[in-house]
């Protein structure tokens, strides 16, 4: 008897010690804002999750993205671009000190800049001749060939400024030491990390002292964690359950339609789908509107251009267009389909058989996926769906061996949409993640678009690319996507970045 | 005979980590898709992977020498103690297993005396009072076994979580933290092993030295504990001992439902993603851990019997 009471004493010490051991000393609930979204992270590095670090504010991009998609001051204040788009300058802010008390400094800029572009990122897919220092102490990047996003790039997540010592011998991050309103005290990949208010931040100093970030896969934990109030913040709430939670009095809802689109890639060199009219009638097929309504719950995230009226550049001024079976299956008459007795569609007595891909990563692409497939069986087009890992996608495209693919595509991802328009159309192979052996000459049109300086025309090149991508669809988009949030209402002054860049920590306050 | 049973395992120990070690290393090896592909998905996320993503992992990994030349090279520095560094992360393998394996050793140890907890009163009183109770008991267990792992969570998200506010939801920052993983996993194991308790003590109450032990003028407290709990006790810790073999598979549900950053779900990810090292090293203790586990069951099975042969 006595040794069981041992035992389940020393249980308990362990319990009670791992307890004491796992818990921040002075982070509470009262003074801690907890979010919670789906994604891990497994490593400190700027390039690799370094979205999670920049949306938790402990890092920092030279250039700032604001909510109409513009550039605007981040570590550096002032920037300009001479000789003909080739020499970039970065005058930089002064007294900005990094979480371990050193200043920011042109050469700490430098240094961090060539680390990124080492790395994967957009950074490395730029022509940088050089990275230096001038005699007015301003950070210069030079270009091989004018690079008209380069502003964009040094706004994204993995070109963030980190100080050099929180890095190993070997370059690699062992601490993240960043400039932002927070900064980290706890990392416990892949799922917990808490960061604490920098009193010495260079601007706004946050009103909440601690937040923590909990990775959530499930959707049902996090839809639980938001009803029960464990989370204050919860991110990528599953659609469906949106309505039960707008029903909470202490709750606040908040939905955003991100510049990201829910689209399917097509391979335009499939014996079925090489014909623009082919891809259009499926496009005819969809019923948007009930995609949006049934399975999205956001009426109006329907669409069918690749942009969203947010980016006008490259937004058409067409209403959308409806829904027309009888339409889709006239236009794949033309192309020789007929429907046999079961009224699947055939031509030369064989039957049209697709397989559309997709990936686990977001609650909504597999709903979709399988509405997609009954609204073309009602065309007389069998589609097998298959959910499988996001690196399917590119695998496929290189190989070629992918048919249809459905995916939440960012253009946001870099402010400029014209960086991932070019990744993704821009050449005759297309992109991973846009157009698939689609031949056309919008290739050209989006290559000059780098060296254009002219306002005027670059939106004439803008609209012209956006029209022939919506007129042969060699992407056929379904919906814009919609991010919904649940914050409790103790927290106030959230908002959200429709560039998903920060979550403006430093400007929440607890409810009084 | 405890030192026999020591060296056994042993061996059965040293066999098992090549064994295993190798099996995962072929194993992944033979899985369809380009690991450059899934490595860089699971460091850049979907909106960051692609041809150039993959190139860099290709390269930085040196991913397309030979697999042979890598296998002996993980085996060399296994011998030294080292399990490599993770391909996503670039962190030691070790440092990483040590944190996940620690958070799911907790979690199955707490599991197991949870489901001890209810399979020993349900399953004694299934064999004491049968009628009614052991109908009621075995279509229960019956039931909770046929429900799949992840819905006895959200079920116990939903009663303690949500409607008794009691415990949080997901997380690992403290004990509290632990209750309803644990409570889940114990009340799914306790859905067998209560069953085993229920047969062991009828198989026990009925045999002739616990009939005599009640003829000669024992109590029925003093029959049970003096003649009744070590016997029935070897197939119960025989069967808790094999049925941690197979908490693996639905530690990976509960873990990824309650955000409980274990093995379970670091394995499984790590298939994901390829990453060899990691999934070579969980792996490999995992299995040393059920070389132990049996070891020590079999050890305790000697010492509330040691009549018995010890099993291999």
């Amino acid at each position: 008897m006595d040794r069981l009471l041992l035992q389940t004493l020393f249980i308990f010490t362990m319990l009670w010690s791992f307890s004491a051991q796992a818990v921040s000393d002075t982070a509470n609930k009262s003074n801690t804002v907890r979010i919670t979204s789906p994604f891990e992270f497994t490593s400190l590095d700027p390039s690799q999750q370094g979205y999670l670090f920049t949306r938790m504010q402990v890092i920092e991009t030279l250039l700032n993205v604001n909510e109409q998609g513009s550039l605007v001051a981040g570590l550096a204040t002032q920037w300009s671009i001479n000789d003909q788009g080739r020499v970039w300058r970065f005058e930089l802010r002064p007294d900005v000190r990094f979480h371990n008390g050193t200043a920011l400094t042109a050469e700490g800029v430098v240094n961090s800049l060539r680390r990124a572009q080492e790395r994967q990122g957009p950074f490395n897919k730029v022509p940088v001749k050089d990275i230096r220092v001038d005699e007015q102490n301003q950070v210069i990047i030079e270009l091989e060939r004018p690079y008209r996003t380069l502003g964009a790039v040094v706004a994204h997540y993995s070109t963030a400024i980190i100080a050099p010592a929180g890095l190993d011998d070997k370059g690699q991050v062992t601490q993240l030491v960043g400039t932002g309103p927070y900064q980290m005290v706890s990392f416990e990949p892949p799922h917990a990390f808490q960061v604490q208010r920098f009193d010495s931040y260079w601007g706004q100093v946050a009103s909440i002292e601690y937040a923590t970030y909990l990775t959530s896969h499930r959707a049902e934990s996090r839809v639980l964690q938001a009803r029960t109030g464990q989370a204050d913040v919860v991110f990528n709430l599953d659609p469906a359950s949106v309505m039960q939670l707008k029903r909470l009095p202490s709750v606040q809802l908040e939905s955003l339609n991100l510049p990201r689109t829910l689209m399917v890639k097509v391979n335009s060199q499939h014996p079925f789908l090489n014909e623009p009219n082919a891809r259009r009638a499926l496009s005819l097929a969809i019923n948007r509107v009930g995609i949006a309504q049934a399975i999205l719950r956001t009426p109006g995230a329907e669409t069918d251009q690749l942009l969203p009226a947010s980016m006008p550049l490259w937004h058409l001024d067409r209403e959308l267009e409806p829904s027309d079976l009888t339409h889709a299956k006239a236009l794949l008459g033309q192309l020789g389909w007929v429907a046999d007795d079961e009224g699947m569609l055939v031509r030369d007595g064989k039957p049209v058989s697709l397989r559309l891909i997709t990936y686990a990563d977001r609650p909504e692409l597999t709903t979709v996926a399988t509405a997609l497939q009954d609204q073309w069986k009602q065309l007389g087009i069998q589609v097998s769906v298959d959910i499988t890992n996001s690196s399917s996608i590119p695998a496929g495209h290189q190989d070629g061996t992918l048919e249809m693919a459905l995916i939440a595509r960012n253009y946001g991802f870099i402010a400029d949409p014209l960086e991932v328009i070019r990744l993704d159309f821009g050449s005759e192979q297309g992109g991973d993640w846009g157009a698939m052996g689609w031949d056309s000459e919008t290739q050209k049109d989006i290559e000059q678009m780098s060296d254009v300086n002219d306002p005027q025309r670059y939106k004439a090149l803008a609209q012209k690319v956006a029209s022939a991508i919506y007129d042969e669809r060699p992407v056929i988009p379904v919906a814009a996507y919609t991010q919904h949030v649940a914050v409790q209402k103790r927290v106030k002054g959230f908002k959200l970045d429709p560039y998903e860049r920060t979550f403006y920590i430093n400007e929440w306050e607890w409810a009084k | 005979m405890i030192r026999q049973i020591i060296m056994r395992r042993l061996v059965q120990l040293v066999a098992v980590c090549w064994g295993v070690g190798t099996l995962t290393y072929l194993l992944v090896k033979a899985l369809p898709g380009d690991m450059a592909y899934r490595i860089a998905a699971s460091r850049y996320g979907a909106d960051g992977v692609d041809a150039t993503a993959a190139e860099l992992v290709r390269q930085e990994l040196d991913l397309d020498a030979g697999g042979f030349s890598a296998y002996v090279d993980w085996l060399l520095a296994l011998v030294k103690g080292d399990f490599g560094n993770s391909l996503v992360s670039g962190l030691p393998v070790i440092d990483s297993l040590a944190s996940m394996l620690g958070h799911s050793v907790l979690l199955a140890v707490v599991g197991l005396v949870v489901s001890a907890a209810i399979a020993f009163p349900v399953g004694l009183m299934s064999a004491t009072r049968g009628g009614l109770w052991d109908k009621c008991s075995l279509v229960i267990s019956t039931l909770v076994r046929a429900t799949p792992i992840f819905v006895l969570g959200v079920i116990s998200l939903i009663i303690f979580a949500l409607e008794l506010p009691w415990f949080p939801v997901a997380g690992a920052e403290s004990a509290q933290y632990l209750v309803l993983p644990a409570l889940t996993l114990g009340v799914s194991l306790a859905a067998v092993s209560n069953r085993i308790v229920c047969s062991s003590a009828r198989t026990v109450f009925a045999s002739p030295y616990y009939q005599f032990a009640r003829t000669k003028g024992l109590s029925a407290w003093r029959t049970f504990f003096r003649h009744g709990v070590r016997n029935l006790a070897v197939p119960v810790v025989a069967f808790m001992g094999i049925q941690l073999v197979t908490v693996v598979e639905g530690m990976v549900m509960i873990e990824s439902l309650f955000s409980w950053p274990g093995i379970g779900h670091g394995l499984a990810h790590a298939v994901f993603a390829r990453d060899i090292p990691i999934i070579q090293g969980a792996a490999l203790l995992m299995g040393a851990l059920f070389v132990v586990l049996n070891l020590v069951v079999d050890v305790l099975c000697y010492l509330l019997d040691p009549r018995g042969e010890v099993v291999a």
